[in-house]
């Protein structure tokens, strides 16, 4: 073996695993770092939105309460309705099939981005597969602001046609 | 009457649990084998004890008995049988039980079958185990008991979620905890070499039959997972790197790591050290899975049955168990005597490689995993880390694993002829390569990705043939020779190139369906029509239909391609009263390996036309088929190279350190 390596055989097995753990951790550290400051997306509520003014085609997640009334279905698969906090609304537009617990009333995240017209392009429109409970995010940012009428409320049984 | 055994019968498993790890505990204090035998005999006992409640439950879920609180808020008595089953662990209790149910099963069997293991080691195995045991059974019993009865039952339950109603779902929870239970034994195992201070070549040889059950159940349970949010949840997709699935994924990486670095520990007596910290890390990593899944901590498109106030106890739970158990390893680890040394090249090297890629990729996934918290932590913000972030740091890593793969078996232990490697995989390299680029010429549109991930396929494939050829002198021209030589294989052989085969199907068959799959969307009125690709498919008809306990609405459309009728889609919305709830039911139409996806949409009255619209959604998945079945040969691979182990795990005791 070459001469610069260390003479002793269990020095000599640092180095070379040092070597090969260098390159990899540096590879998945860069790669985390960038990942991590380029492709996360922040969640708003339509007051924060407001607020912190995400530019137009930014990726990010719009959470909040469908306002009641406000769903328009269009022939063409289009939707139009509002998110809206406690205190301010976003008009949202969807191109799709929405979920199966989209519900006037209920909490939902969409994620896509705003337009230049400052209308809410979404993407994907999520509610959760179990209705009885609310996305976290929009359910903690309803909380700070006083609004939650929370899980609390619905029993954890409810009898058959009471509810839902 | 039942139910009330039931509860008692729980109750009675955690105090046999408790028993068994007093009993294991004294044993390795006295050196008694009357008291190991006792303690084994608890571990056995206290398995009854749990699979008598478990049987209850599942009594009461099947007979409809709404005075248990879980049942009437799980079930339904229009429910068919099998999901009136299935309900016995959709909820958190159940599912907590069918956790218990598992850990003392695996108890038992390490107390059953470890006949060969050394008295000391075994009694602190069982001792160990118990005390998981112990420590999930107080939990269900005490937080999260299953029996709970209702003072005023209800005439009629709510249901279980209608999209946990799907076959597939039914029997992934089973396939998914056995696998993360049983890493469990694993643990157990490393926690009883660290505090007997012996790591060798034999405990290495008794790790691996534990950590190849519990790799190839959780890889059955990850596969059935991920086709069930394929077909039944009808988003086209069937990974969206979403945390309950990372939850899984991660224990599920490690395990592979930990077969890896077991090889290396069996054979050349090196890693012990490593090799006992992965075991460790695997449960570990089971025990975040269900923290995170149970908790909704993070948020999940598939949550189901989240409880945030019992997300604490599961916390302290996983802080206590994994603390105590990496305490322990911090303290006697020093005192593990190394292994073996090795070059540079040599199979060892290549080994502890595919350790640190697979440690590094786990580590980015659980940092994207919980980056959200951390971030809300320290700032306050809400964000969620997408798929983007993974595709980014987990591909590149495994793309230099799958380079890796091929080369590892053909190299030789301790030094290996790296020249003559690449001899040996100059073919299968140079096929890997032309297919690469011939799909790159041919396959429009084209997609560079795409085909460097065909590349990768069949390299792994054709590298892992050429291995395969190599050991039988396939290319010798001798048949009976190579027939000889193929049959007298071991089954852990046989067992790893179905595992590095069936990860090649996988790596074609997501990187073509990611590559070059179309996807379309239109809202029909009745004879309406659909391009998507080369395929037209028109709404043919509408009509309602009464399920058991839903009613759909089921499109009858007809797909055609260059004029001819390739097959009829009849793809389901279906309503269930029960839960007021909606799903959709997918139309799947195999061609090849290749997945025509039709999903039907809501209903539209369209403003001013007089017929209704439906909202129609098809997807063209190329070689779809191959992402599951690629897992499923993984798992076979397992099994069989499980049935080889099976035979030899009475010879524990034979080897002291090779060399």
């Amino acid at each position: 073996m070459s001469g610069w390596l260390p003479k002793s055989p269990k020095a000599r097995r640092r180095l070379i695993l040092v070597a090969a753990i260098a390159p990899v951790l540096a590879l998945a550290v860069g790669l985390t770092l960038f990942g991590l400051s380029d492709s996360i997306s922040y969640f708003y509520t339509p007051s924060q939105a407001l607020a912190a003014k995400p530019p137009a085609g930014r990726a990010i997640q719009l959470g909040g309460l469908v306002e009641k009334g406000s769903v328009v279905k269009t022939a063409d698969g289009r939707v139009d309705f509002v998110v809206r906090d406690q205190t301010a609304k976003a008009l949202v537009s969807y191109q799709g099939d929405l979920p199966d617990l989209f519900r006037e009333g209920q909490g939902i995240v969409a994620t896509g981005s705003f337009r230049g017209d400052g209308v809410f392009q979404a993407k994907q429109v999520l509610a959760k597969h179990d209705e009885r409970y609310m996305p976290r995010e929009v359910s903690k940012a309803l909380k700070k602001q006083g609004e939650w009428r929370g899980d609390g409320a619905v029993a954890a049984y409810q009898a058959p046609g009471s509810g839902t | 009457m039942i139910d009330e055994i039931g509860g008692f019968a729980l109750i009675l498993g955690l105090v046999l649990s408790l028993t068994q790890v007093v009993l294991s505990g004294a044993a390795r204090v006295r050196r008694s084998a009357v008291l190991a035998g006792a303690g084994e005999g608890a571990a056995l006992a206290a398995f009854l004890g749990v699979a008598i409640a478990f049987a209850a439950l599942m009594h009461a879920f099947v007979v409809s008995d709404f005075s248990v609180a879980n049942v009437a808020a799980n079930s339904h008595t229009e429910k068919p049988l099998l999901y009136r089953v299935a309900g016995t662990w959709g909820s958190h209790e159940g599912s907590m039980l069918l956790w218990c149910l598992a850990l003392t099963g695996f108890g038992a069997a390490v107390a059953m079958l470890g006949r060969g293991l050394p008295a000391g080691l075994k009694a602190v195995t069982v001792a160990t185990q118990g005390l998981l045991g112990t420590v999930f059974l107080a939990y269900t019993v005490f937080a999260s008991n299953p029996f709970v009865r209702l003072l005023d039952p209800p005439v009629e339950g709510r249901s279980l979620n209608p999209l946990l109603q799907d076959p597939a779902l039914a029997v992934h929870p089973p396939f998914l905890y056995s696998g993360y239970v049983g890493l469990s034994v694993v643990f157990s195992l490393a926690a009883a070499a660290l505090v007997e201070g012996r790591v060798d070549a034999a405990w290495a040889r008794w790790v691996r039959p534990w950590a190849l059950a519990g790799w190839s159940l959780l890889t059955i349970g990850i596969t059935l997972g991920a086709f069930w949010a394929y077909y039944e949840l009808g988003w086209g997709g069937w990974w969206f790197w979403d945390p309950v699935e990372n939850a899984s994924f991660m224990p599920w990486l490690i395990a592979t790591a930990l077969l890896h670095s077991a090889v290396v520990t069996e054979k050349r007596g090196a890693l012990s050290g490593w090799t006992v910290f992965l075991a460790m890390a695997a449960f570990t990593f089971s025990m975040l899975g269900a923290f995170l899944v149970r908790s909704g901590v993070l948020t999940s498109v598939h949550a189901f049955a989240v409880d945030p106030t019992r997300g604490v106890l599961l916390l302290i739970i996983l802080g206590v168990t994994a603390g105590s158990g990496f305490l322990l390893f911090a303290w006697r680890a020093p005192s593990l005597a190394p292994g073996g040394l090795f070059a540079p090249v040599s199979r060892e090297s290549a080994l502890v490689l595919n350790n640190i890629l697979l440690a590094a990729a786990t580590a980015t996934v659980l940092l994207g995993t919980l980056y959200p918290l951390i971030r809300e932590a320290l700032t306050g913000e809400s964000i969620s880390v997408g798929p983007p972030y993974f595709n980014l740091t987990f591909t590149p890593l495994m793309t230099a694993l799958i380079l890796l793969v091929p080369a590892g078996p053909l190299l030789s232990w301790k030094r290996a002829d790296a020249q003559g490697v690449a001899q040996r995989l100059g073919l299968a390299a140079l096929i890997a390569v032309g297919a690469g680029l011939a799909a790159y010429a041919m396959v429009s549109p084209r997609k560079a990705f795409a085909c460097a991930g065909i590349a990768l396929g069949v390299w792994l494939i054709g590298g892992t043939l050429s291995e395969l050829a190599e050991r039988s002198r396939a290319f010798a021209g001798d048949w009976a020779e190579t027939r000889r030589r193929l049959t007298g294989l071991p089954r852990g052989a046989w067992g790893m190139t179905l595992a590095h085969i069936g990860l090649g199907v996988f790596v074609l068959g997501a990187c073509v369906e990611t590559g070059w799959k179309v996807e379309a969307a239109e809202t029909l009125s009745l004879g309406g029509h659909l391009k998507l690709g080369a395929y037209e498919l028109t709404l043919e008809k509408v009509q309602g239909v009464d399920g058991p306990n839903y009613d759909a609405e089921r499109a009858t459309l007809h797909a055609v391609r260059n004029g001819r009728e390739i097959c009829t889609p009849r793809p389901e919305r279906r309503f269930y009263p029960a839960g007021g709830q909606t799903t959709s039911e997918v139309a799947i139409c195999t061609r090849g390996a290749n997945h025509l996806y039709v999903v039907l949409g809501e209903r539209r009255e369209a403003a001013g036309a007089k017929a209704p619209v439906w909202l129609v959604r098809a997807y063209w998945n190329p070689w779809a088929l191959f992402i599951f079945i690629g897992p499923v040969i993984m798992a076979l691979g397992g099994f069989i190279s499980l049935s080889d182990r099976r035979l030899r795990l009475g010879v524990g005791k034979r080897a002291a350190r090779p060399a």
